[in-house]
């Protein structure tokens, strides 16, 4: 048998553990041993690890810190929202219309991601973070204050209420302010979910690991360094911002049609989503794939499952994750794990 | 007359924004996080002189120092359980340990307070200024704030600058490694920082409750990521920077409300900062950083 | 990899308690009561109980409970009890309906909820799927009910919006109004839109429409000093009574005084801790729910309440108490029991809720549309010496 390398060696692990997972899970559903909690979960778990993985490829790859995640994931899921609810009933087929929306979807956040990378990648560190959560609230106050009809005119737009729309008798108003879109076809499944991830792990390791990957990791590692041995910094820094932000833009797709009402709330689409994503980032290891879609796995599983513990439950949810923090960060436990010998087990190429 | 009075409100806003700018400020500063708990912190204090003073019935000064005491404590408590045990690694893994203490404070503050909105009595005894026979209002909170606000600006960099504990801090923040090897006990320095930035919290707690007399579980965290902005666009690790950009912060929200479009106030804030953070990449008041190789 | 196996042994936990949690009695949280299937009516509760919006979904969680409790004790409907279980939505459509699904595990019937618009939109969705019958007390855009198994306790935005225009302009209250909403909130911007679009056949005009939203929420005095300006005699502020509590103060601050007039929203300002009601004197609202009414049945609520929860309950837990009896009048009606399918309950429960008629703490005599809207008739009531006075 052919040696494969240490790199190609994990990441046929990573895609494993997806693959894996995914027949475990249609087992259970074939059975039907799987709850209807984790039924539901399925599909979210998906959006959460490709807004995972997605991430990590700006703050574990690049290395740079941002905070509007959760801004390019509500563009996509606006984006294809938007055009879903339009061709219903134009595109007889679902499953051509739903791959339409995920390419429109990808592609308004990608462009999203191209425009307000351009000015912002040159700022850095914490400034780069706050100009990219200011971003996010700002897509998604606008979004809020937007209002989108159609009637036999064409589209009519306003940023004040329904009645400014102008709109005939025969209108229909499909983006309502806050209000949001409703009655996207839920078109997401647990499969399609899955064929995702695996295509986002999929291009983000290939990227890592090409000629591309290793320059953008050379700016994380010393920026004046690559810039003196003639990588274009602009160049790299764009692709890889602006990938992540098509991927996010592709969880925002899953996330829309998997539920019937849209809305942009701070919970879904402002900071506090765009924090959670980096959470997932952090705490699964910066860089480390694999580490991110566990993260959000158990993330996303913990307060759900936890459901019977009543009003204590985002309590313990707190305590859970600054104790998981402090267990795989801190070095004194780092340095206390070293020597322990359970957690020695399998100690091959750590990525991170 | 129209535009006095909104820039007189922009500026009671922004002088709230300002005094949480300075506890955010401070604690980057030194301990190089972004404490995203602050704002929880703040709300723990406004919690306590509510309970001091409107259940317990203790005068407000009392109250005031009972905010004080709680805040820092629970600052020091923090440091030590959530943050001590990261230092020495990623900033990032300390911010989301802090983003966990945040969701912690405040899920424990809805079980022990409830959800309900308190409403609270000020503590500012002082009238409000009426000026051009009382079309124009300036309030005694907004007075006290702004007044609180220099006398911690000028306080904190007294401090800083004359006191050891405050060189210290200078040190640390500068080069930790070298602070350490200097002798200078690094990990008191980042406590006391943080007792410091806490108490700051109590007593923005207090006036922010003060001005805007609605206490809920969640009344810190909106304030917290808006003054968390105001302290960027001061130029975040400076005093002075923090104040200035929270007052401008104020100011800009609350014209925009009210020349532009009140439902986009915010877009157009985080824009105006995006513009100013792209001509001047450090904030108003920061420091450009050179870069070693 | 080390960090990768801890994390793999922490989901092998997980797994198990999926497992675990896949049998018959997985997910059920503290509030619920014992029920044994067949037996017993279960009823699902959703709301938010963290987060922002927790003080409406928890009155919803109590109000409910309260109504569970008085009915096992009379002998429960038509002889079986009801088993309760309320689960947390954090206020987010996307938890919703994860808390829908815990709750279907748990053996759901029938579903009371959920208590803000964008999660009972979401639910419905789910809910219609399964043929179950779902009452939200507090959902209130047409959108909640825009399926025939879903009814509403609370009158519809766009409802509320003509109804508030239409006692304005009949009880000639004002000539200039001003609208100060939350245009990040579904609730409050139907509201204020459908009252502007109605204002144009009232005799009275709209002089400024302005906006706030949920980042924006506590400097109110650019909104209050444009009203001002514009020379409105009345504020109409179609919120929540948080936000209005901070209006109400800064107007005062300003030495401004016009009339003030709420929505349903506005219901429970004068239960804020320590508020200074003096602020709310002469405020105008429109409320299905007064709890100082003289009645018996609000009166005996509104001290079991208070008894058990410390507080004055507002009208969203009284739309939750009356949510509860309605889906015992439906049952009554429709004389389901416990040990038919839910599809079956469900079926005949949506049937018998147009031919019911319950008369309860928001109202006498309501009766429900097959779109799902109730039909009450809205109370005006105004702030007199700090309690609420009939008009």
């Amino acid at each position: 048998m052919r040696k494969l390398s240490k790199t190609t060696y994990n990441n046929l692990i990573t895609y494993g553990i997806i693959i894996l997972a995914y027949i475990l899970v249609q087992i259970l559903l074939a059975t039907g041993s799987l709850s209807s909690l984790m039924e539901g979960l399925l599909v979210p778990l998906c959006t959460y690890v490709i807004l995972a993985v997605s991430l990590n490829l700006t703050v574990g790859i690049l290395g740079e810190l941002s905070l509007g995640h959760a801004g390019f994931m509500c563009v996509g899921a606006f984006a294809s929202a938007f055009f879903s609810v339009n061709m219903q009933g134009v595109i007889p087929s679902d499953g051509l219309r739903f791959f339409l929306a995920l390419v429109v979807g990808a592609a308004a956040a990608g462009i999203f991601g191209l425009l307000i990378g351009i000015p912002v990648l040159r700022l850095r560190g914490d400034y780069l973070a706050i100009v990219t959560l200011a971003f996010g609230e700002i897509i998604k106050n606008v979004i809020n204050a937007l209002y989108v009809g159609r009637d036999a005119a064409g589209f009519h737009f306003s940023m004040k209420d329904t009645a400014s729309l102008n709109m005939a008798e025969d209108g229909q108003v499909i983006l309502k302010g806050p209000q949001g879109i409703t009655g996207t076809p839920g078109d997401s499944t647990f499969t399609v979910g899955v064929i995702l991830v695996l295509i986002t792990v999929f291009i983000v390791l290939n990227l890592t690991h090409s000629r591309a990957g290793r320059a953008i990791m050379a700016i994380r590692d010393n920026r004046i360094a690559a810039e003196s041995v003639g990588i274009n910094i602009t160049k790299y820094k764009m692709m890889a911002f602006s990938i992540s932000a098509a991927l996010a833009g592709v969880a925002g797709v899953l996330y829309a049609h998997n539920l019937s009402s849209l809305t942009a709330t701070s919970k879904n689409f402002g900071y506090n989503q765009s924090i959670m994503i980096l959470v997932f980032v952090v705490l699964g290891g910066m860089g480390n794939i694999r580490g991110s879609i566990i993260a959000a796995v158990i993330l996303t599983l913990l307060p759900e499952l936890i459901r019977g513990v009543g009003d204590y439950r985002m309590l313990i949810y707190s305590i859970v994750l600054i104790v998981m923090m402090i267990f795989n960060w801190s070095p004194k436990i780092r340095a206390w794990r070293e020597a322990h010998p359970l957690f020695r087990r399998g100690k091959r190429g750590e990525e991170a | 007359m129209g535009f006095l009075s909104y820039l007189i409100s922009g500026i009671s806003l922004g002088s709230v924004y300002a005094i949480i700018a300075l506890g955010y400020t401070m604690v980057y500063g030194i301990a190089k996080m972004l404490n995203f708990a602050h704002g929880d912190v703040i709300m723990i204090g406004g919690y306590a002189v509510f309970t001091a003073v409107s259940v317990a019935g203790m005068p407000p000064g009392i109250g005031i120092l009972v905010a004080v005491v709680v805040c820092t404590a629970l600052g020091v408590v923090i440091e030590k359980i959530a943050y001590k045990p990261l230092r020495g690694t990623s900033p990032l893994a300390v911010l989301i340990t802090a983003i966990g203490v945040s969701y912690f404070l405040q899920n424990a503050a809805l079980l022990i307070f409830g959800s309900g909105a308190k409403s609270f009595t000020s503590v500012v005894n002082v009238p409000p200024l009426k000026l051009a026979g009382g079309a124009l209002t300036i309030s005694g909170e907004t007075m006290v704030t702004i007044a609180a606000c220099i006398v911690i600006v000028i306080g904190l960099s007294c401090f800083v600058k004359f006191t050891k504990s405050g060189k210290a801090m200078l040190a640390v923040s500068e080069d930790r490694q070298a602070a350490q090897l200097m002798g200078i006990n690094v990990n008191g320095t980042i406590a006391l920082t943080f007792a410091i930035g806490s108490a700051l919290a109590a007593i923005a707690g207090v006036l922010l409750c003060s001005a805007y007399p609605n206490l809920t579980p969640y009344t810190g965290s909106m304030p917290g990521i808006k003054a968390f902005t105001a302290a960027v666009f001061g130029g975040i690790g400076s005093i002075p920077g923090a104040m200035i950009g929270g007052i401008l912060l104020g100011v800009i929200e609350n014209l925009s409300k009210a020349y532009i479009s009140s439902q986009l106030s915010d877009a157009i804030v985080f824009a105006v900062l995006i513009v100013v953070l792209l001509v001047k990449p450090t904030g108003i008041l920061g420091k450009k950083v050179s870069e070693k190789v | 990899m080390k960090k990768a196996v801890s994390m793999f042994l922490a989901l092998a936990l997980m797994a198990a308690s999926l497992t675990a949690c896949g049998s018959a009695d997985g997910g059920a949280g503290d509030s619920s009561s014992e029920g044994v299937a067949g037996e017993t009516f279960f009823i699902g509760g959703i709301g938010p109980e963290t987060g922002n919006n927790s003080q409406y979904g928890l009155a919803v969680r109590n109000g409910a409970q309260i109504a569970v409790d008085e009915i096992n004790e009379a002998g429960g409907i038509n002889g079986y009890k009801i088993a309760y279980d309320f689960q947390d939505d954090e206020g987010t459509a996307e938890k919703a309906v994860n808390a829908y699904n815990a709750l279907k595990d748990w053996g759901m019937q029938i579903l009371m909820g959920a208590v803000t618009t964008e999660p009972t939109v979401a639910v419905a969705a789910e809910t219609v799927e399964d043929g179950m019958l779902q009452i939200t007390p507090s959902g209130s855009s047409l959108d909640c009910v825009q399926y025939d198994n879903a009814f509403q306790v609370c009158f519809t935005d766009p409802n509320q919006g003509i109804e508030s225009a239409k006692y304005i302009g009949d009880a000639g209250l004002a000539q200039k109004v001003a609208v100060i909403y939350n245009s990040s909130d579904s609730y409050s911007s139907g509201i204020a839109e459908a009252f502007i679009a109605e204002a144009e056949n009232q005799p009275f005009e709209i002089v400024s429409s302005e906006a706030f939203t949920n980042d924006t929420s506590t400097d109110f005095t650019v909104q209050l000093q444009k009203s001002r300006e514009a020379g409105a005699d009345m504020v109409f502020l179609p919120i929540y009574y948080q936000e209005a509590s901070l209006i109400l103060q800064q107007a005062d601050d300003m030495g401004y005084d016009p009339l003030f007039c709420g929505g349903d929203g506005m219901d429970g300002i004068l239960g804020v801790d320590n508020f200074d009601t003096s602020l709310a004197e002469g405020l105008i609202l429109l409320t299905p729910f007064i709890a100082d009414a003289e009645d018996e049945l609000t009166q005996n609520f509104v001290s079991e309440y208070q008894e058990r929860f410390d507080e004055i309950p507002n009208q969203f837990a009284a739309d939750a108490y009356d949510a509860i009896y309605i889906i015992k009048a439906a049952i009554e009606q429709a004389d389901v029991t416990p040990d038919m399918s839910t599809e079956e309950i469900g079926t005949a429960l949506i049937a018998a809720m147009t031919e019911i008629t319950v008369d309860g703490l928001t109202g006498e005599g309501m009766t429900w549309e097959a779109g799902g809207t109730v039909n009450k008739t809205p109370r005006a009531v105004k702030i007199v010496d700090g309690a609420y006075q009939a008009m």
